[in-house]
């Protein structure tokens, strides 16, 4: 284009500023009514309807934990029937681990990645929405399964023969494997936006150096996925197939091998650990600026430390298979990567408290949660050293110990960073604030609760007590501690139902936030709370790691994107330097037929192998009709 | 907050190109997981072959004809898929059109030839873990075949439509070309996985 | 202030337990030379552990308390020494522990040449337990309860029969776990004599929670002498409602999964049952063998152990009393 702009072509360099926001509400707006909702891509909305839904899958595994606590609250005890028993401990497991802690991290991500890198939308947003609807029914379908007592009974980790075809009788493994099929999909396809999203939208200026901590982790977080959830994938598949077709991957008779699939399913489910926690540490390292009025410290050693982490989570897998008998020598190495994990984790740790040390402490609640998960999170990665070393692990592995161990690491490391996650952006998102009363007692129920329920854990486990039992006898001498496990866990569960009352309340009635409450630095702060459907007016411009705080006047931004269709801003992978302006695909509902095509093939399969050919064809023609051009504006060149 | 405008970017291509676009990123991304799919499943068929007695598990090694067949036809498939992205490059749209056509071909003679090699594998999905291993990895890069030819059909439909005077397009054409050129490469270790280790 | 009651109960709690630590099926009570190494190495790793978290809590109080605000550049250079200094540290205190567990893994894998072979083999859910010798007359079956002789190594094989189960005495030794197609085993040495308590440490179904089996360690005359009466026949009925007793097992279902040596029921579905009243309890760990608790379990095992594969066979009132006074003497 050159200087003798025609007027049609509208751009936002020389627009007023009300027809500007006019203009873009008009392109980027989300259609009300109920096709509009169905057909959205904007990934604000898909993110909030992420996280909503996460949060649901939290309240349902807690009730399922709160089960588990009242069946083991008394030895002998029948409240439970062993068969509901292990589908309860297995649903709870399944549903944190697959529809809660992965899915809640990658949907903060979806909502706030493209506003922390400054960009109107999340790259490829349809494929956002398809893997929202995968999601949901990846998990409706677990717990469906559930309810019609046809839920899967076989732990989380779905170890053969047990869930293979001689053992697992019914369509009860299947129906897990197929799930993790639904939910890996969700999740590779929301990692594989972030990563387009963060190496290619970023705002000019936001080289390497100045990406914000919590991006870098999502950044790390993704390829983990892209490169562990392949795995499951394979891992589940497989089991489908022993259990469909009569293959013998895990049937030693026939050739295979049972360690095959914890071989398989560990690759995945170390990592794992890692795409919860990794997205967490990142929240802090995002946070703790705001409330210690200062920068990071260590911003390049923590980034190294997100990208260390990343790697050593593929060499862990076996620690999880230390009690299988494989050979000494593997065993010591994987001891020492497994205890070489506490190294990047010891330097996030360290930088955190610098930055407390030479800041100024305000401790509002999103602070308090971080204090949480410093009391807590320790233990959890000082009791990870010890389950690293092989004969440590002979005694404890498969007991409550580890169950305390991995709770510490889940609930301390990555759920209570993400609580503070949420009162912090909770302003962001809705545009009201979340009550600082309430909040401090929520951080002190939930800090006292999980601490009273899951440390007494560690001992029952050395005292013996192991894991998935339905019960256990009088004479165990177990009975008290548990008990008082079980009442413990009550303090928990008011902690979480106060968050979710306060939530309500405030989206409701929280005071109005304002843009900035916090006086945060980062870019998500630099726009209106909630943002406007297109996310920013003009294009922010980075000039420093603390965007907010070095131009605290005037922000620095970008013109000469149009504003008659979707168009956002490509920029240059190390130092984001602006490449070319790219049309950004509207809504469309053809995401959520190709979810509807793509879950009939996959739930028939459970049934009918052939489901997958017939299957095939409406996924082939949801697919065309998603790609075929409909002469948008968008498609224009 | 109040703005300061310090660049103006209406100078920039309205489409980002080659590594600036971002399907271009996405179909790399796709890549890496499909590949990683692809490197485990090389893991799984070679960990089962560790631990049996014999390899292959009760069957000669598979033959070599149609495996070789395949592999020729997706070597030759490389230079049409070649020029085909020169003159996507170029926005040609009558040797774009030929291009499609002639790779919609080149997709369709391995599917062919593809029916011969698992005959030619001498075993079944359910005989033992061998058989299941050699279906599952030519299954599954059968399976990305049959994805990258359907694609080809569609772009074909698009390019012989009034949406083909469309830059854009010609950006499809090329992401098209850049999984093919994926799907040719993946082949060649299972190739020498399936064919070469019963053999070693 | 919350952390702090929480730290203080958990002390608490800590306390409580270590007063109580004498558990028949504990880690924290070891009974032999691996476990005992086990709990040194458990108690070196938990005293490091709590001396960092300590400290760093301490680094974190006092960062939280502190005023003092030193110019930019020097709180840098000072972050950037302490963070230095604590993460070498951390790599200093990780490669020790890694050295001190490597030590441990080794002295745990030296070679025994004269020790007692077991086999044990992990059933849904019980565990059958052979003694095999040279001559075959002299090897013999039992389940759920392992006799040992003290100071002589033992070397447990372990195999599944159809899912993957765990082994695990935590007063003896680690866990090694039982899988369809490989074989695995343990090898540990009892000084004392006592009675130790072990269970599936591996989730294998049903009935995971009841799995549980005995490991009785005597002296070696005793052992020998329990050895010598299990390699008996079944103690012959003394009693006619005893035989009658018999009989039933014969006729009945019984015989289709259990082995009473010495009459026609030859099962090996289920548990050897030639010496069952010699054993402590039934049912992997559920039930003391007494007649009543036999007549309960045949009369209805699945109310007992919902889910298990003994399926109810129908006997009258008397056919139950017969049954059991038969089975309650086979010492």
């Amino acid at each position: 284009m050159t200087r003798g702009r025609p007027a049609e072509d509208l751009r936002d360099t020389a627009l007023a500023e009300v027809e500007l926001t006019h203009g873009l509400a008009r392109t980027w707006q989300t259609p009300s009514g109920f096709w509009g909702a169905l057909a959205t891509v904007d990934h604000k909305i898909i993110g909030r309807r992420y996280i909503a839904t996460a949060f649901v899958f939290l309240a349902l595994g807690g009730v399922l934990a709160l089960l588990m606590r009242w069946q083991l609250a008394r030895p002998e005890s029948r409240i439970l029937s062993p068969d509901l028993y292990n589908q309860v401990f297995t649903i709870h497991g399944t549903n944190m681990m697959f529809l809660f802690a992965v899915p809640v991290m990658e949907a903060m991500a979806v909502y706030l990645v493209p506003l922390m890198v400054g960009t109107r939308n999340i790259a490829v947003p349809r494929l956002n929405a398809f893997s929202y609807w995968m999601y949901l029914v990846g998990g409706v379908l677990l717990w469906v399964a559930f309810v019609l007592d046809m839920g899967p009974d076989v732990g989380w980790f779905a170890y053969v023969p047990l869930a293979g075809p001689q053992y697992g009788a019914g369509k009860r493994a299947d129906i897990w494997a197929q799930m993790i099929t639904f939910t890996e999909i969700s999740a590779l396809a929301v990692a594989v936006e972030i990563v387009v999203t963060v190496l290619k939208q970023r705002a000019p200026g936001m080289s390497l150096d100045r990406i914000p901590l919590f991006v870098w982790s999502m950044l790390v977080t993704s390829f983990i996925i892209i490169l562990a959830m392949p795995a499951v994938m394979v891992a589940s598949t497989s089991l489908i197939l022993d259990r469909l077709v009569g293959t013998h991957f895990f049937n030693p008779a026939e050739g295979g091998d049972v360690l095959l699939w914890q071989h398989l399913f560990w690759f995945f489910g170390h990592p794992e650990v890692y795409i919860i926690f990794l997205p967490a540490v990142g929240m802090i390292s995002s946070i703790l600026p705001t409330f210690t009025r200062r920068p990071i410290f260590g911003y390049l050693p923590l980034v190294l430390a997100l990208v260390g982490t990343g790697i050593l989570a593929f060499g862990l897998w076996v620690h999880h298979m230390f009690t299988t008998g494989l050979p000494r020598v593997g065993e010591s190495f994987f001891t020492a990567s497994s205890m070489a994990i506490a190294v990047p984790s010891g330097i996030q740790i360290f930088c955190w408290l610098a930055t407390i040390w030479y800041g100024r402490p305000v401790l509002k609640t999103p602070m308090l949660f971080i204090l949480a998960f410093l009391f807590t999170f320790v233990i959890g990665g000082l009791t990870g050293v010890m389950v690293a070393s092989v004969p440590l692990d002979t005694q404890v592995h498969d007991t409550y110990f580890v169950v305390a161990h991995f709770h510490y690491v889940l609930v301390g490391g990555a759920v209570f960073p993400l609580l503070g996650g949420v009162y912090y952006w909770f302003p962001k998102i809705t545009g009201r604030m979340m009550s600082e009363r309430i909040g401090r007692w929520v951080v002190g129920l939930l800090l006292a609760g999980f601490n009273l329920t899951f440390f007494p854990m560690h001992i029952l486990g050395l005292q013996g007590m192991t894991r998935r039992i339905y019960t256990y006898q009088a004479d165990m001498g177990w009975g008290g501690m548990n008990l008082f496990v079980s009442l413990s866990s009550l303090v928990l569960a008011t902690g979480f139902l106060l968050f979710f009352i306060d939530a309500f309340r405030s989206a409701r009635h929280g005071a109005p936030a304002g843009d900035n409450p916090w006086g945060a630095a980062t870019l998500e702060w630099a726009t209106s709370s909630p943002p406007p459907p297109y996310n920013f007016v003009r294009i922010p411009v980075v000039e420093s790691a603390s965007p907010l705080w070095d131009s605290p006047d005037a922000l620095p931004v970008a013109t000469g994107l149009r504003m008659d269709r979707r168009e956002l801003l490509v920029s240059t992978v190390a130092d984001a330097v602006p490449e070319a302006r790219e049309s950004s695909p509207g809504n469309s509902i053809w995401p959520l037929w190709a979810a509807a095509a793509t879950t009939i093939l996959l739930i028939a399969s459970i049934f009918t192998p052939w489901a997958v050919v017939w299957g095939a064809i409406p996924v082939t023609i949801a697919l065309i009709g998603w790609f075929w051009p409909k002469g948008t504006p968008e498609d224009e060149s | 907050m109040k703005h300061r405008v310090v660049i103006d970017l209406a100078e920039l291509p309205p489409q980002g190109v080659g590594s600036a676009s971002l399907t271009w990123w996405g179909t790399l991304a796709f890549m890496l997981i499909e590949g990683t799919g692809f490197a485990l499943m090389i893991g799984v068929y070679l960990y089962l072959g560790s631990l049996a007695p014999e390899w292959p598990l009760g069957a000669p090694p598979p033959a070599l004809g149609p495996g070789t067949a395949v592999t020729l036809v997706l070597l030759a498939s490389l230079i049409p898929n070649w020029l085909l992205s020169r003159w996507a490059e170029a926005e040609d749209l009558r040797r774009v059109r030929i291009g499609l056509l002639i790779m919609a071909a080149f997709g369709v003679a391995p599917m062919v030839l593809r029916v011969l090699e698992f005959r030619a594998l001498g075993i079944s999905w359910d005989s033992n873990a061998y058989g299941s291993a050699v279906w599952m990895l030519l299954g599954l890069h059968t399976t990305h075949i049959i994805t990258d030819l359907a694609e080809t059909f569609v772009l074909c439909a698009m390019m012989f439509s009034r949406h083909a005077r469309n830059a854009r397009r010609f950006g499809d054409v090329q992401d098209g070309v850049l999984y093919w050129y994926f799907v040719v490469l993946t082949w060649l270790p299972i190739y020498a996985c399936l064919y070469g280790i019963p053999r070693l | 202030m919350k952390p702090g009651r929480a730290a203080r109960l958990c002390f608490l709690l800590l306390c409580l337990c270590c007063a109580g630590c004498t558990g028949w099926q504990s880690a924290m009570d070891p009974q032999g030379p691996a476990a005992r190494r086990l709990d040194q190495l458990f108690w070196l790793f938990t005293g490091t552990a709590a001396l960092i978290w300590l400290l760093v809590m301490l680094v974190l109080a006092l960062a939280l308390l502190r005023r003092r605000m030193p110019p930019e550049a020097v709180a840098e250079h000072r972050s950037t020494v302490a963070v230095g200094g604590a993460v070498a540290a951390t790599v200093l205190i990780i490669t020790g522990l890694t050295f001190a567990s490597y030590l441990a893994t080794r002295q745990d894998s030296a070679g025994h040449a004269d020790a007692l072979v077991i086999r044990v083999r992990g059933f849904q859910w019980w565990w059958e337990v052979t003694y095999p010798d040279a001559a075959p007359d002299h090897s013999f079956l039992t389940a759920n309860e392992i006799h040992i002789p003290v100071g002589r190594p033992v070397r447990i094989e372990l195999a599944a029969a159809d899912v993957i189960h765990s082994f695990w005495v935590p007063n003896l030794a680690g866990k090694q776990d039982m899988i369809p197609g490989r074989d695995n085993a343990l090898t540990f040495t009892v000084q004392q004599p006592g009675i130790y308590r072990g269970q599936c440490a591996e989730f294998c179904g049903l009935q995971h929670a009841h799995m549980a089996l005995l490991v009785v360690a005597e002296p070696p005359e005793a052992f020998e002498r329990w050895r010598a009466a299990q390699l008996a026949e079944a103690q012959a009925p003394r009693t006619p409602e005893a035989a009658e007793g018999q009989r039933l097992l014969e006729i009945k279902a019984c015989g289709a999964c259990h082995t009473v040596r010495g009459t026609a029921a030859a099962g090996t579905l289920g548990p050897d049952l030639t010496h069952l009243a010699s054993r402590q309890y039934l049912a992997a760990g559920m039930l003391p063998v007494t007649r009543g608790a036999l007549a309960a379990w045949i009369a209805d095992p699945q109310t007992i152990k919902p889910g298990n594969n003994m399926p109810m066979v129908s006997l009258s009132a008397d056919e139950l009393q017969a049954l059991s006074a038969y089975l309650v003497d086979l010492k």
